[in-house]
């Protein structure tokens, strides 16, 4: 597993700010960052992240790895925009798409995700009138978070397996198994909740 | 103790009887159930916290049917699964045994400070805000029992907690749960991990062939195995 967005244990003022603050940030900054036009002014808004990044203390290492899984698709959009438009135009473009992760990246580095759960929950509280449960709602984000390793490595296990049996690529002989072992999961994981209360 | 009962519990998956006419009263503070796999162990392990419902007869802990007050058991009895990653629903440690006391009415600073005692006491403070699912095996289960145990429950019920870890993180488990004063039911197929149990219940075919302290249950078990 890669380290993105895995939140880095901290004291520094971004850490901590209250997470609605800084979500509301990431959002006017991402806003901002869209009616940029020129590229000294992109320049400019890197160095205002980078300079986040540093005040957060977030290791090199990790702040690169937010960012190395976009390459091939910045890569992708800056030709196509170098070959359709011009130089200026493939600067905006993929620089305005790392800058924004780089943002959302930084948020979710530095705030826990049970801040930003808390948060999505008072803002679906208004909600409960039309039937919404706003702790439900929280579970299930956290789950999902949670899900995303867990469905990663049975995945993982499924294709070692296949290798292991000497068999060649096929997308039935993965999915299949990996499908099944992830149903096991939620079923075993459903038992859990409700052992832990979550029936309550 | 708390007093676990089993009455005439018969319990089918289809056609298939997995548990025959079980009488079980259980009071004791160390209580072992094993037997092969399909034993149906794991089936009468999910019963005592209503996890699973018997086809036919009672289940009750001190008293309270655990079908009919499923929610109330379950504040009494904490259950520990196989595969800790199943039982793991936050993203980090400290997260994750502070979801345990998310409507135990305790403020974040008290909540907080019993999380962070609890890691203490586990030996996992200095992983409290770390990913779940970079921890070894043994950590994750030590996790699942430390989520367990901070709700407060009179009864622990273990379901093979140490069948993924090596020998030495499945001692360490092990002891952990001889030390706590709660009342605690281990489904294991590691037999020497019972001793110093007060009582073995051994079952096979869905019955009870043995309830006896370790070393005739086990006797008895290995017999059967002959």
């Amino acid at each position: 597993m890669t380290v993105i967005g895995l939140y880095q244990t901290g004291s520094s003022v971004l850490h901590r700010i209250p997470a609605g603050w800084k979500l509301l940030g990431m959002l006017l900054a991402v806003i901002w960052i869209l009616l940029l036009t020129a590229p000294w002014q992109l320049a400019v808004a890197a160095a205002v992240v980078t300079g986040g990044y540093l005040l957060a203390r977030i290791p090199a290492r990790v702040a690169w790895a937010q960012l190395w899984p976009m390459r091939w698709f910045v890569v992708l959009i800056a030709v196509f925009q170098l070959i359709f438009a011009d130089w200026e135009r493939a600067v905006m473009i993929s620089g305005t798409l790392l800058l924004t992760v780089a943002i959302a990246a930084l948020v979710t580095l530095t705030t826990r995700v049970t801040a930003m759960l808390d948060v999505c929950q008072r803002l679906l509280r208004p909600l409960r009138r039309v039937g919404v449960d706003p702790d439900r709602v929280g579970l299930l984000l956290a789950l999902t978070i949670r899900c995303i390793p867990l469905l990663v490595g049975i995945v993982h296990d499924v294709s070692e397996a296949r290798k292991a049996r000497g068999a060649g690529f096929s997308l039935r002989a993965m999915a299949a198994p990996a499908v099944v072992r992830a149903l096991r999961s939620a079923d075993a994981m459903g038992d859990a909740l409700v052992a832990r209360g979550v029936d309550d | 103790m708390a007093i676990i009962e089993f009455s005439g519990i018969t319990h089918r998956f289809g056609d298939r009887v997995v548990l025959d006419r079980i009488d079980l009263k259980l009071a004791e503070q160390r209580i072992g159930l094993v037997g092969a796999n399909g034993s149906g162990k794991s089936t009468l392990a999910r019963m005592i916290n209503g996890l699973v419902s018997p086809t036919s007869g009672t289940v009750t802990l001190d008293g309270l049917d655990t079908t009919a007050k499923g929610r109330d058991v379950r504040r009494r009895v904490g259950f520990v699964f196989t595969d800790p990653d199943n039982q793991i629903v936050m993203p980090t440690v400290a997260e994750d045994v502070a979801f345990s006391l998310r409507k135990s009415g305790l403020s974040k600073a008290q909540i907080a400070e019993r999380v962070g005692t609890m890691l203490d006491r586990f030996g996992l403070a200095g992983h409290a805000d770390h990913p779940t699912h970079l921890l070894s095996g043994g950590q994750k289960q030590l996790l699942a029992l430390a989520a367990v145990l901070i709700s407060g429950p009179d009864v622990v019920v273990a379901d093979e907690p140490t069948t993924l870890l090596d020998l030495r993180n499945a001692r360490m488990v092990n002891d952990l749960l001889m030390g706590l004063p709660e009342q605690v039911v281990l489904v294991t197929h590691h037999l020497h991990l019972l001793t110093g149990f007060d009582r073995v219940v051994v079952l096979d075919s869905g019955r009870v062939v043995a309830d006896a302290p370790p070393p005739a249950a086990i006797a008895a078990y290995t017999g059967l195995l002959a």
